[in-house]
């Protein structure tokens, strides 16, 4: 497998009215081809803010203050995304990298039918198999292809209606196939289901891997919700305080968790087995990125808090080839801090799925 | 055993329709009948219009019912309300939002939001109302500092938690928590949960809870009604509910709820439920006790198969 997108040491400023906002701090991640990658976090983790910036469309008192942003073409050459003028940049926004948003009502243009607006996505990236421009009438039948990819019924029709015309879940579908019908090697979704229903998010989700098995592209997928992740992704990066703080496979991240705020993460989810014990609820609220803290931004809400956790931020400690992780806990010379028994107690549960499905069968039957 | 139990707020046949136009009535909510017990916590689950919200909107008086009644504490309030039975329905029952940034007036200052119940119903004396502000902060988990400030100077969590203080504030009964923790971050959800389960367990408080988020609903109700198109299919204990739902809505809901568990998302199966597949024309779907507290609404040929 070899890297797509390569970050490295990635720094993001914001210039605002109160003071310069550090809201990524180094960071580091790659994407390979024709995978999922998960970056998960809270609001103001700065997991929107990376593919932002990997896009090009940063706000503009947003600057990469250093770090480099690697993008590797199908022939296999390279281009800085950070350093590209914004000519050259929307050969790759768009045709190499497209995105999808939270809110698909904000990204359609609400008064042009939506089947003239996949068309236009196609005529602009795309060319024919002449390797010309596409013409109207070309870009018009890929795009009642992309339609019927979706999973949209009636295309001929559909194809000249307006986003209000549809409900959220389609709109959401249109605006992927908008994405797609640019045939980009990678996928970046922003929270694409954040604001649809738990049926309506299932289904986005389905049509999504289903569509990366027929196409081959590889997602970037935004989001703070650990169910969706671990439905989706390859591999997870866990972002906290502008920081990546946990990488792994799913299942590294997932039944052997190594960094204090995501257990509690893990832990402050209630999943169907919980009843009446209290939640493990991480104590106060993230720093504020204005002022970030000098040592590990976790610290203060960190019960296993080390002294030098307030003054020297972590680096990263390898605990297999594919999983490492930001926390002083890894240390040697730290206490041997094993994983809180709630965690543990989650991590056997979910190990015995099979239980679960036992039961489930059996109802079947 | 749930004869026994103190009802506090019983719903019968409820409906609300908005007429829309001359053509189209919307029914939001058709037909809905519960009882909550004193202490207990009350589920609403459903997906976006199905008229969760509308429930709790209409039991608040926050509108006045098409249809139905309403009885609160053994009083109706399903009519027309004079003075004395809206003060007695404000005193006893109040609503936590959704997105506490829009429900906080940006212009007041968070004791005159918290105290504002108090001086409507002129309760006590301007003292009295200091000291009161001040102890309901520290019971929801903030401080007397917080008092002076606006609400713009607070994160999500905590202006939830400014929500719940101004609700507690009145002492009421019943409290109507509306997609109460649906805007907050996972690990601030957390807090605000527990601190709603420690309200409860300290002041035998009833809550309504309404909620999308299944886990979430599962967690904190006792017992948790599902609804859909403005109907209530299926009613259960929680873990009754989840464990053996009946209603092939119901079911095709819970299978869609991912969790944090990759080995179980590898292998779960969504299950897709089609309206079209009732038969209602000549056989009408009926309220069935199918176990004891296990109610849902089907008709007879599918209770036959169940």
């Amino acid at each position: 497998m070899s890297k797509i997108l390569d970050v490295q040491n990635l720094t993001i400023e914001f210039t605002t009215e109160s003071g310069v906002v550090s809201a990524i701090r180094g960071v580091d991640f790659h994407l390979n081809e024709g995978e999922t990658l998960a970056i998960v976090g809270e609001s103001g983790s700065g997991k929107s803010v990376i593919t932002r910036a990997v896009m090009g469309i940063l706000a503009a008192n947003g600057t990469i203050t250093s770090g480099s942003i690697v993008y590797k073409f199908e022939d296999g050459h390279e281009v800085h995304v950070e350093k590209l003028e914004d000519h050259i940049l929307s050969s790759v926004r768009g045709g190499e990298i497209a995105m999808i948003f939270q809110d698909p009502m904000t990204a359609l243009n609400p008064v042009i039918p939506i089947g003239k607006q996949i068309q236009e996505a196609i005529m602009l990236h795309q060319k024919n198999d002449a390797g010309k421009k596409m013409s109207k009438s070309e870009a018009h039948h890929k795009a009642l292809d992309m339609l019927k990819l979706v999973g949209i019924s009636d295309v001929e029709d559909r194809y000249k209606q307006y986003p209000h015309q549809f409900s959220g879940g389609m709109r959401q579908r249109i605006v992927i196939a908008i994405a797609l019908g640019c045939n980009p090697r990678v996928l970046i979704a922003d929270e694409p289901t954040t604001a649809l229903d738990v049926t309506i998010q299932a289904q986005i989700i389905e049509l999504i891997k289903d569509i990366q098995q027929k196409i081959n592209f590889s997602v970037i997928f935004i989001t703070h919700d650990l169910g969706v992740v671990a439905n989706v992704a390859d591999r997870v990066n866990v972002m906290y305080a502008g920081k990546i703080i946990e990488k792994g496979t799913v299942a590294d991240v997932f039944y052997n968790p190594r960094h204090p705020y995501t257990w509690g993460l893990l832990a402050s989810m209630p999943d169907i087995n919980t009843k009446n014990a209290e939640l493990f609820a991480i104590p106060g609220t993230p720093p504020s990125l204005l002022d970030p803290p000098k040592g590990d931004a976790f610290a203060a809400r960190n019960k296993w808090a080390l002294n030098i956790d307030f003054e020297e931020q972590p680096p990263f400690f390898d605990i297999s080839s594919t999983h490492s992780v930001a926390s002083w806990l890894l240390d040697e010379r730290a206490p041997n801090v094993g994983i809180p028994d709630l965690v543990k107690q989650r991590v056997s549960q979910h190990m015995s799925a099979d239980a679960l499905f036992a039961d489930a069968e059996e109802e079947d039957q | 055993m749930a004869e026994q139990r103190e009802v506090v707020l019983k719903v019968q046949n409820l409906k609300q329709y908005f007429k829309v136009s001359k053509k189209l009535t919307v029914k939001a909510v058709d037909d809905v009948s519960f009882e909550i017990y004193r202490g207990e916590t009350f589920g609403l689950v459903g997906e976006s219009g199905s008229g969760k919200s509308t429930t709790g909107r209409t039991i608040i008086r926050l509108y006045k019912p098409t249809d139905g009644y309403i009885e609160f504490l053994g009083k109706d309030i399903s009519g027309s309300l004079n003075t004395t039975q809206k003060n007695f329905v404000s005193r006893n029952m109040q609503m936590i939002f959704q997105d506490p940034m829009a429900s906080l007036n940006p212009r007041m200052k968070v004791s005159d939001i918290i105290a504002e119940g108090l001086r409507i119903h002129k309760l006590c004396t301007a003292e009295e109302e200091k000291q009161k502000v001040i102890e309901i902060l520290e019971i929801v988990g903030l401080n007397k500092d917080h008092a002076n400030r606006f609400p713009h100077e607070f994160s999500g969590g905590q202006r939830q938690r400014i929500g719940i203080a101004r609700a507690l504030i009145m002492d009421p009964e019943f409290i109507i928590a509306d997609e109460a923790i649906s805007a907050l971050d996972v690990s601030i959800q957390a807090q605000v949960v527990n601190l709603l389960k420690k309200l409860q367990a300290d002041r035998n408080l009833t809550y309504l809870f309404i909620a999308h988020d299944l886990s979430m609903v599962k967690y904190i109700s006792d017992r948790i009604a599902v609804m859909h198109h403005g109907q209530i299919l299926e009613l259960a204990d929680a873990d009754e509910l989840y464990d053996h739902p009946l209603h092939p809505y119901t079911k095709s809901l819970l299978s869609a709820i991912p969790l944090p568990n990759p080995e179980y998302e590898k292998r779960r199966k969504r299950l897709v439920y089609n309206p079209q597949m009732h038969d209602y024309e000549k056989n009408p779907p009926i309220w069935h006790e199918h176990t004891p507290g296990h109610f849902v609404l089907l008709n007879e040929d599918e209770i036959k198969n169940l």
